[in-house]
């Protein structure tokens, strides 16, 4: 803290006064910046609420006007996108894909956060930094190696390419969330089982997860939400088959029902809609964990 | 790495345990508490998806392979050709000018909302969750979204006219002079929120009492913004530009769908043609080029970025 900062602090300290707070906190900028940021939030809303209103309309409503609502609760659209145009197989493989992926990243990441912070200290710091490394460097510069690699595998196509694309490309946030929060820990817990005779497995499992639970809240949450709305990869990988995921099958729309807006945009609801209604219930979650995530 | 090789390990930097206050032995029993082999299935997975393609992605850069048994080693030829290649010289200008004002436009906007929203408005946890809500959102989703909403005669349009603002109805995305900016404006409707929540926590890491003793010692709201907030938000205003600069420079999903580079090459980016160059005309070698020169961007920007904001910065 700087020198005007701590002296600043220093004189709050002996004038703190009550009443003063109350009248700082509800000044007269009050009213007019409430009034001010209800033209803002309408414009900001605009989009969401085109997006909503043009997944009911029908196709000659939407010839009508692109702006008006709907006139009935027409679930027409959703019936088509989710039957005929094959959203139900792509919502399975996306929730199949993140659910695997998600899992085996968590798991493995907290082991090798447990290994940096608490194995060898003299090269822990040189461990961190070959994952943070992956944190800069774009997924353009090993796109095409990794394409191939795939490809002589065998493995395009199928849910197994993309599941192991995300659990490599999670671990350098992951292994950042985990062993920023590790750090912070004391490990007597942990020298507690060692010294009751607990294996490694026993110490990780009963010790140092149940210690990580806060932190694998942001961990799942951070890493869910980037992986369910991921485009190019699965766009590369499994594109034009059966194993596609949504935002892929709901950008195949634009192609195969040229201008049926109406289709489209109930797809577009589909493939939103899981994540924004978690994020709904659970959103001073999701935000502090996105914040936090970013500040470690 | 064998328990053996671990103690030899321990006590070889034996002499640093004493230093490890009043807990004799800690160090080296500590050292014991992990087992180096739970490191091994993470750098598995990150060295075959990242680390391994990451490195020959490099070497590609320098060599002409297309797809075929032959990879010619060719030096900085495809960088040569990269300055003749009028699609290459627009998205290296366009990719900067969208990180560029990218940065300035959402985290201006991000801050502005933050400050509006940390203060005691009504309804201010509500609209902290919707101005957040689009981040939710799939980015080609978004891409489609605003696709529409940009359509001649569309809801953009109608909207502009309702207002009689009608004099502004542009050719959102037909025009190459209007096209990107479309774009942008649309990213930052995506992404605005992710600035406000790191402004927003940053403002809440600030002591109340400095403001009371600001407003005590006679400071305006200006003052307050100046001396208060601003330095005590280097934190925050570091890793917020940092972050939408770097994930901008990436920026492809909104672009492929909403203009895929056009019109002309008026809404080209790095990404973009490497995605071309690489996927559609199988040009391995062009591509990682095209990558390469992407990665050194991010590398020198994120240096720059630390060094610049990390000097004004007030340790809080």
């Amino acid at each position: 803290m700087s020198a005007t900062a701590t002296r600043i602090a220093t004189s709050a300290v002996t004038a703190t006064a009550a009443p003063r707070r109350r009248r700082f906190r509800h000044g007269y900028g009050r009213p007019l910046l409430e009034v001010a940021m209800i033209p803002i939030t309408i414009a900001y809303l605009f989009p969401l609420y085109i997006m909503v209103s043009m997944s009911f309309k029908t196709t000659s409503e939407i010839a009508s006007s692109t702006v008006a609502p709907p006139q009935s609760l027409f679930l027409g659209n959703y019936e088509t996108a989710w039957v005929s145009a094959g959203l139900g197989r792509a919502m399975l493989n996306s929730l199949l894909i993140t659910a695997v992926s998600i899992t085996i990243a968590v798991l493995i990441g907290a082991m090798a956060a447990f290994a940096i912070v608490r194995g060898n200290r003299r090269t822990s710091t040189w461990k961190l930094m070959l994952f943070l490394l992956g944190l800069m460097i774009p997924g353009q510069l090993g796109m095409v190696p990794l394409y191939i690699l795939m490809r002589d595998a065998g493995l395009l196509q199928t849910h197994a390419s993309l599941i192991i694309f995300y659990v490599g490309s999670l671990m350098p946030m992951t292994v950042f969330l985990y062993t920023g929060f590790l750090k912070t820990q004391s490990p007597t817990y942990e020298e507690a089982a060692k010294i009751d005779g607990a294996g490694w497995w026993k110490a990780f499992f009963h010790v140092v997860f149940p210690l990580l639970r806060p932190v694998t809240g942001t961990v799942i949450i951070v890493n869910t939400i980037n992986t369910w709305n991921d485009f190019l990869t699965p766009l590369l990988y499994l594109a034009g088959t059966e194993n596609r995921t949504l935002p892929v099958a709901v950008f195949s729309f634009q192609g195969e029902f040229a201008s049926e807006w109406g289709l489209i945009f109930a797809g577009m609801m589909i493939a939103a809609l899981p994540v924004l209604i978690v994020y709904f219930f659970l959103q001073r979650h999701v935000i502090q964990g996105f914040a936090g995530g970013l500040k470690g | 790495m064998s328990t053996a090789l671990a103690e030899r390990v321990s006590a070889a930097s034996g002499p640093q345990a004493p230093s490890r206050a009043g807990r004799p032995g800690g160090a080296a029993r500590r050292r014991r508490l992990a087992p180096q082999w739970f490191l091994a299935p993470a750098l598995l997975f990150y060295a075959i998806v990242v680390l391994y393609p990451s490195v020959a992605g490099g070497y590609y850069a320098f060599t002409d392979w297309a797809g075929g048994a032959e990879a010619n080693f060719i030096g900085l030829d495809n960088f040569r050709e990269m300055l003749d290649d009028q699609a290459a010289v627009a998205s290296l200008r366009n990719t900067l000018l969208i990180a560029v004002s990218l940065t300035v436009v959402q985290s201006g906007l991000g801050l502005l909302l933050a400050l509006a929203l940390n203060s005691a408005i009504r309804a201010r946890n509500l609209l902290r969750t919707l101005f957040f809500a689009p981040m939710m959102m799939p980015p080609v989703i978004v891409g489609l979204l605003w696709q529409y909403i940009y359509t001649p005669g569309g809801p953009l349009d109608t909207a502009l006219g309702a207002l009689g603002l009608g004099g502004l109805i542009q050719s959102w995305l037909g025009s190459s002079d209007i096209a990107l900016w479309s774009i942008i404006a649309s990213v930052i409707w995506h992404h605005v929120g992710m600035s406000m929540v790191i402004f927003l926590a940053g403002l809440q890491g600030i002591p109340w009492e400095l403001y009371e003793a600001a407003a005590l010692d006679g400071a305006g709201k200006l003052r307050q913004f100046l001396s208060v907030t601003w330095p005590l938000l280097g934190q925050a205003i570091t890793i917020a530009t940092a972050l939408t600069m770097t994930s901008s420079l990436k920026l492809f999903d909104q672009v492929f769908v909403m203009t895929g580079g056009g019109p002309g090459v008026s809404t080209q980016t790095l990404s973009l043609i490497m995605y071309r160059e690489a996927f559609v005309y199988g040009e391995y070698g062009y591509g990682s080029a095209i990558a390469l020169v992407l990665t050194m961007i991010v590398a020198f920007i994120v240096f720059l970025q630390m060094s610049i904001t990390r000097r004004g910065e007030v340790d809080a």
